[in-house]
């Protein structure tokens, strides 16, 4: 099969999947009954709505190409960054190295990608960035706080720009065999992500009662995570022709990126009530902010990366 | 909408968001003076950015003209995007009332922006009022009266640096300032502020 023709059925499949939820909300709806019940179907019904269309967007970016799905992201960074810093405490200082990470970091960073600069993009954040940013906000001599508020930006920028853009970044890796399909791997690894936060929040929802972290997540519960990784490593699984992989590696990535998102989900969770919010934002309706979205996609991008970059590519 | 608006809007949004929240009142068809916490530079933009294109057409923000009306391309921003009232803000230069291209445009029926404080704060809350929105105001008594606070702001352009960052910020529309008969200047002043501040 052209890649051409596995996106095809890959989107035939999330469409089809898609009418079924917009379906079962619609059934939902009509049998909610109580205020608090209709609360719950309502939040689904939008949780649907704007997954048409972020597939939307994502399938247009795919069909124009490797340029197109590096704005994306860089798009997805920058808002995700705009989220994390508005709900920090950051003070006049901080204005410098704030004005570089957004409007330098994130270009640099996925035009590295676009450049098939591996070894620059992946120490670019971790080391120029790492030691530029404070000693940027240094030079505007403010010492209060200054040490927090350094490493809430590093923070940010390593998880919105460094950690998403690997998501993108598996279009620069040679894997043998695989040859002009790379796209594919990005929308694999979104897609076995996303399914995962989707499943947890369904089994959550289901037979959720033992719960994991309360005050840093309320909805994750063991059962959620367990029905979420059963679930989403096997479509995972089941999708292996779209990979580099073959049906059990691809059980096993899944898996992975499952477990990696399911961390990233709870750590930013932890990150974000921290600093006194429920939301990362209001973008996206239904969902929360971009980073609610993403949260998952972060922990999970730079690791499935690597391990595919380790044991793929040539 | 003219094309230098719709860019200017979709800029301000691609920056700061300018998230509407119509709290005390809804974007309806009616006069307003809009009156805000001024902050930054991109104050004027962001409440213009949070109104419906509809209302856009027929609200004016007002602008200093010692900055705003200087020529290049703060000019035409204020001038051709926002359709802005620019006024005399020192007082040297004062030809009779400074206020009075703002009475024509509230005559002619457009609804208004200002700032009562005259000039951008440091701190997140307004300063004290000048005294400008109390003579519209008594001016003018049918003109609804809606304070407004811009949130996060201070901290996207504070005052002294040319470059916004990018953060998410929220126009909060509170309900129109219920007018009293025979209050003086100050009291009126302090009770605008007053209900700016309530929204914060």
């Amino acid at each position: 099969m052209t890649p051409m023709a596995k996106f095809q059925w890959l989107m035939g499949g999330i469409v089809a999947l898609l009418a079924l939820s917009s379906a079962i909300g619609w059934v939902l709806e009509r049998r909610a009954t109580t205020p608090a019940k209709r609360d719950v179907v309502a939040n689904l019904r939008a949780r649907v709505r704007s997954w048409w269309v972020m597939v939307a967007i994502f399938a247009v970016a795919f069909l124009l190409g490797k340029g197109a799905t590096l704005v994306l992201f860089a798009f997805a960074s920058f808002f995700a960054l705009r989220e994390f810093i508005t709900l920090t405490p950051t003070r006049r200082g901080d204005h410098k190295p704030l004005f570089l990470a957004f409007f330098v970091l994130i270009p640099a960073q996925y035009l590295l990608i676009g450049w098939d600069r591996y070894g620059v993009f992946t120490i670019f954040i971790p080391v120029y960035a790492f030691l530029l940013l404070p000693a940027f906000a240094a030079l505007d001599d403010d010492p209060d706080e200054f040490l927090s508020r350094s490493a809430k930006i590093q923070w940010a920028v390593m998880i919105t720009v460094y950690c998403i853009s690997h998501a993108p970044a598996l279009m620069l890796l040679d894997i043998p065999g695989y040859e002009g399909q790379n796209a594919l791997l990005v929308f694999y690894l979104v897609l076995v992500v996303q399914l995962s936060d989707v499943m947890q929040y369904v089994f959550g929802k289901l037979f959720g009662r033992r719960k994991i972290a309360p005050r840093v997540s309320p909805s994750k519960t063991v059962e959620g995570f367990l029905g979420g990784l059963a679930s989403a490593a096997l479509i995972g699984a089941a999708m292996w022709w779209i990979t580099p992989f073959t049906p059990l590696q691809a059980l096993g990535m899944s898996a992975i990126v499952v477990l990696m998102g399911f961390l990233g989900g709870l750590t930013l969770s932890a990150v974000k009530r921290s600093l006194g919010a429920k939301d990362w934002g209001v973008m996206i309706e239904g969902h929360g902010g971009m980073l609610d979205r993403m949260d998952s996609v972060s922990f999970a991008a730079p690791v499935f990366f690597h391990l595919t970059r380790y044991f793929f590519a040539g | 909408m003219r094309p230098s608006s719709a860019l200017l809007v979709g800029l301000v949004r691609l920056l700061v968001g300018a998230y509407p929240r119509w709290l005390g009142c809804g974007p309806e068809e009616v006069q307003r003076i809009y009156f805000a916490n001024h902050t930054s530079h991109i104050d004027t933009l962001a409440i213009w950015a949070a109104l419906p294109r509809g209302l856009r057409r027929h609200t004016r923000p007002v602008a200093a003209r010692d900055y705003w009306g200087r020529g290049g391309l703060k000019s035409y921003i204020a001038l051709k995007g926002l359709n802005a009232v620019l006024i005399e803000r020192a007082r040297t230069e004062q030809r009779g009332d400074p206020l009075e291209p703002l009475y024509a445009a509230l005559a002619a029926g457009d609804s208004l922006i200002i700032f009562p404080e005259g000039t951008r704060g440091a701190e997140a809350l307004p300063g004290p009022f000048r005294s400008g929105l109390f003579h519209l105001g008594s001016r003018f008594p049918a003109v609804q009266l809606v304070p407004v606070y811009l949130e996060n702001l201070h901290r996207a352009m504070p005052k002294g640096i040319s470059l916004p960052i990018p953060l998410t910020c929220t126009v909060r529309f509170g309900a129109p300032l219920p007018r009293a008969t025979g209050e003086d200047k100050a009291a009126f002043l302090e009770r605008a502020r007053g209900a700016v501040v309530a929204l914060a």
